[in-house]
């Protein structure tokens, strides 16, 4: 721990931050998690509620077989105990936006037990959580205060929306760590296919519990599993983005420890996060929380899967980031560095190794990883809307790899697939951009360079460093069609020979 | 034609299958008949005239052709619970008066696919929640049945009061009723009509306003056993829509009427003897083993040792999954609002002008029972209790192929007798509501009248899944008392 400890400086010494995420995660499904109505983003408003949705009198609900499979595939991506046995409450609260007056979540007996995933920092080195549990529960409408002011509006589309509830253990020690287990999270929930992980559409949510202690008390916590080390926590509700869940632990980590140093109480309450302001405000306090009235959905009968079907999910599911990473770093040789970054994003992975399958895969990660990616941040797009296909940017390699073309031509025909598309060994053809390596060719550009200018030669025998000139003179002469390896060695021979 | 509307079911259909009679003019008989007496009986809700002579030609058409299920042209009446696409359900409670459902309840579905003619929407306790008919929204339904020199009004029972009451009037030819405790059964009992629940599950609750999911059987009233073994069977069936429905093939549920009884195991339970029963009803108790000894039973006495803790039980579970159930009801997308100052004054006053007493009684019971601190001690001792329940019926199922018992603990009562007494309310169920708990079938039967010459019913229990034994016994009951009685008519 020491080495990435997160303490926070105060009048009675240092102070350490404690978290526990619970994730809501929208599971990918055409359908909602008990009735057939649909689940695009963006539809107007309430055109997708079924009657079960809008819970006109008499309507029951009816699992959704698919959402059950990707609820499991999930938990088998969390390393988690599947829980055979599960079941269906129902929590009971009034809100305009929960039509049925009650919502159906699995409270007491969760389809997924205890599981754990490895994160990394920063930095590179990693972390594990612990997961405490992932759960089945509906998600509610959409309530839009802003639309007039003596009225709010409400859109049932979202209502009834299948919603995976992916509860950690406390183990999260750093504003950081808890943005690179949301990230993470993230990873693994795309690989699998089980949810989008868009933040901004909210197809993924987090509320984060936040408290904190002072040194030592987290590993008696962790020793003794005895939340009595820890300190009071707050639960921040719906905070919806990486950077806004690092705000919110800084800001609310620091308003704790200042109530406690001014001899102070934490409430244990549910708070806010304000984007605008960056501070956290509260919601409802522990005695203003709802009695939820808990008991099993009598429309349901208990979930019970077979443990071949669980067999079968878990031998289909596709590999995952970490074992991927690792195979980049022991098949494919590349740095763990590198493998990291390639890995921790799906389609970024599967478009290296489109470019990497059968090609030089450090040359090929190289390209991915800055020219590429350099190109898409800059642009603000996405590898998924990315005008340079995996197929070209692999032909491309393909070129350099054979020393058809330089490094340096290869920039400007990936500018040229970006710009006006193409195959590049086509570009490079027609173009004349291909490399000479003809040696009489380069071997006669620089005598006459040489005979051009013997002051320029005669201090780059003084100073070899100055050689550089020459390379660039030779390149200009050649339209930097000439293969640099080739010209460095035939100026060192002829000038340093 | 009012002749024709004293005819069983089974009887009406054979003179529909003959062509002696058309179902237009059937409608138009039991519409006239159900619109004539609602004055004085007060038993329905809704009517929608062109529907019904629309559902009616229809039913002369395939009848012309040959065609036709197995209640072709028959006019049927359904209780306040179901929905029927674009006709006035509402529960009998003002929170849902005027809500037309854009659909149709499985149940009605599959009665109209059997060529049914919907002819009225039948009154009931509010939500189902009573035993006497008198919380619904339009009124107290008024019993046919007056006793012996007496011209006080009197209780056709509920939760179905209004299917009852109409069955026995002869202004039907069946009705849909639903027993969440013993609404269908203690009604059927109250009026000298057949009253049937089958195993949980084998109707679909889709449709059906919602009371207490975990016990709401939907099943029919009918006139005789053969007709509600019809009519139950017409409602059975596997429905993907209703995740609590039986996936089970629904056997020839008629065919078992009139079948032998001899060599059946009748079980007594001697915990249905309870302190302060009439004698009349031990009396006609006591006529219904004789009669299944004399057709060749054995009577066995049994023991059902958790009876006595099933009232207390079904009155937390039932009112814990209404107040679930019923929160829907908030005024946010469909029914009555009452407007307040915001949000939650808006939800405390359009709940406390949609719901009657005793509703909110029983939402307020059950959001008791289920609140943090109190649910181990009522709501999870209650379902053991139910546990209890079932293995008190599984043990005694090992021994005995039928139960027989008293359908209701008395006669029908005068309206207004009970209904400032809620415990003396429920006790009404006392006898029903073991069935409800474990999910088997049970039938109540006409017997007899007792000495005001009010009818009297007994109870059948059976196995899940086995209504055929059921009906077999039910019919036998029917056959020996020779029942025959019909209300006088004064309506």
């Amino acid at each position: 721990m020491s080495d990435h400890s997160y303490t926070l400086p105060g009048v009675t010494g240092d102070w350490e931050v404690v978290m526990g995420l619970e994730i809501h995660a929208q599971v990918v499904s055409n359908a909602k998690l008990f009735s057939g109505a649909a689940t695009a983003f963006g539809a107007a408003p309430n055109t997708q509620v079924s009657l079960v949705d809008a819970a006109m009198p008499g309507m029951l609900p009816v699992i959704n077989e698919h959402v059950v499979e990707q609820a499991v595939k999930t938990g088998l991506g969390l390393n988690a105990k599947i829980n055979n046995w599960s079941r269906f409450d129902r929590k009971n609260y009034f809100y305009p936006d929960l039509p049925q007056g009650y919502q159906i979540s699995q409270f007491q007996f969760p389809i997924v037990g205890e599981g754990a995933i490895e994160c990394e920092r920063d930095d590179g080195s990693r972390f594990t959580v612990r997961i405490e549990r992932l759960h089945l529960e509906q998600d509610a409408g959409k309530s839009i205060h802003d639309l007039d002011p003596n009225s709010t509006y409400v859109d049932l589309n979202r209502s009834g929306v299948a919603l995976m509830e992916i509860v950690s253990k406390p183990d999260i020690r750093s504003p950081e760590e808890a943005s690179a287990y949301v990230s993470k999270l993230r990873t693994i929930l795309r690989y699998l296919g089980t949810c989008g992980g868009d933040m901004e559409k909210g197809q993924l949510r987090a509320d984060v519990n936040v408290s904190v202690c002072k040194p030592g008390a987290y590993e008696k916590f962790r020793e003794t599993g005895d939340f009595k080390h820890l300190g009071t926590r707050c639960e921040i509700k719906n905070v919806n983005s990486l950077r806004f869940i690092r705000q919110a632990i800084e800001y609310e980590a620091q308003r704790q420890i200042d109530i406690l140093e001014e001899g102070g109480k934490v409430d244990q309450e549910t708070r806010l996060f304000d984007a605008n302001t960056g501070v956290t405000r509260s919601m409802r306090s522990k005695e203003e929380a709802h009695d939820y009235r808990y008991f099993p959905d009598p429309d349901l009968l208990p979930l019970e899967l077979q443990q071949t079907w669980v067999d079968e999910i878990k031998a289909g599911l596709p590999e995952l980031p970490d074992a991927k990473r690792e195979r980049f770093v022991s098949v494919l040789g590349l740095s763990d560095y590198d493998a990291s970054v390639l890995a921790a994003d799906k389609d970024r992975a599967a478009y290296f190794e489109e470019v990497a399958e059968g090609r030089d895969a450090k040359l090929a990660s190289n390209w991915v990883n800055n020219e590429l990616y350099g190109r898409l941040n800059k642009e603000g797009l996405t590898i998924t809307d990315c005008p340079v296909s995996a197929a070209q940017l692999g032909g491309l390699v393909a070129l350099i790899e054979d020393e058809t073309i330089s490094g340096k031509i290869a920039k400007d025909v990936f500018e040229i697939l970006w710009a006006e598309g193409g195959d590049p060994a086509t570009i490079v053809e027609e173009r004349g951009l291909k490399q000479v390596t003809d040696t009489g060719a380069i071997e006669a550009v620089i005598d006459q360079l040489i005979a051009d200018n013997p002051d320029q030669a005669a201090s780059v025998r003084e100073k070899p460093k100055a050689m550089g000139w020459f390379v660039g003179q030779v390149m200009k002469a050649m339209q930097g069609k000439a293969n640099p390896q080739a010209v460095n060695e035939i100026l060192q021979k002829k000038l340093l020979g | 034609m009012s002749d024709l509307l004293k005819l069983s079911l089974d009887e009406v259909s054979a003179k529909l299958k003959g062509k002696e009679v058309s179902a237009t003019e059937l409608a138009q008989a039991a519409f006239a008949a159900c619109q004539a007496a609602q004055p004085a009986l007060n038993a329905f809700t809704a009517f929608d005239e062109e529907k019904t002579m629309a559902m009616a030609k229809a039913a002369d058409a395939r009848l012309a052709r040959g065609e036709g299920g197995l209640l072709e042209g028959v006019p049927l009446a359904i209780k306040d619970l179901f929905a029927v696409e674009g006709v006035d359900t509402s529960a009998s409670s003002n929170i849902l008066k005027g809500f037309k459902p854009t659909y149709e309840s499985t149940v009605t579905s599959k009665l109209w696919d059997a060529g049914a003619v919907f002819v009225a929407k039948t009154s009931m306790d509010e939500f189902a929640m009573g035993s006497s008919n008198e919380t619904s929204n339009t009124g107290p339904v008024v019993n046919p049945w007056k006793a012996k020199d007496s011209n006080e009004s009197l209780t056709p029972g509920g939760s179905s009061g209004g299917s009852a009451a109409a069955v026995a009037a002869d202004l039907c030819f069946g009705a849909t009723g639903t027993d969440t405790g013993g609404s269908i059964r203690q009604p059927a009992s109250f009026t000298g009509t057949v009253g049937v629940k089958g195993t949980y599950g084998r109707t679909s609750r889709w449709g059906v306003v919602a009371f207490a999911s975990s016990l709401d059987h939907p099943g029919p009233f009918a006139k005789t056993v053969k007709d509600s073994a019809l009519l139950l069977q017409a409602m059975s069936g596997h429905d993907p829509k209703d995740s609590t429905s039986l996936p089970n093939d629904v056997p020839d549920f008629a065919a078992a009427v009139g079948q032998s009884v001899k060599g059946l195991k009748i079980g007594v339970p001697k915990e249905y003897r309870v302190d302060g029963m009439p004698a009349e009803i031990d009396e006609v108790w006591q006529k219904g083993i004789d009669w299944l000894k004399a057709a060749g039973c054995e009577i066995v006495d049994i023991s059902l040792p958790h009876t006595k803790y099933a009232l207390p039980a079904y009155y937390i579970v039932a009112p814990a999954e209404a107040s679930s159930n019923l929160a829907r009801y908030d005024g946010m997308r469909y029914g009555n609002r009452v407007e307040g100052k915001d949000l939650n004054d808006t939800y405390e006053k359009t709940r406390a002008a949609g719901f009657g007493h005793e509703v909110q009684r029983r939402i307020m019971i059950g959001t008791y029972v289920l609140s943090a601190g109190y649910y181990d001690a009522y709501y999870l001792r209650a379902q053991k209790v139910r546990t209890r329940i079932l293995q008190d019926f599984d043990q005694a199922f090992e021994k005995v192929d039928a139960i027989l018992t008293p359908a209701a603990p008395s006669a029908a009562f005068g309206l207004g007798t009970k209904s400032d007494d809620p415990i003396a309310m429920y006790l009404n169920d006392v006898f029903t509501v073991t069935a409800n708990l474990a999910g088997v079938p049970a039938m109540s039967v006409p017997a007899g009248l007792d000495k005001s010459g009010l009818p009297l019913g007994l109870q059948v229990i059976t196995r899940a899944l086995d209504e055929e034994t059921m009906f077999k016994v039910g019919a036998a009951i029917e056959d020996s008392a020779g029942f025959g009685f019909k209300a006088e008519k004064w309506w």
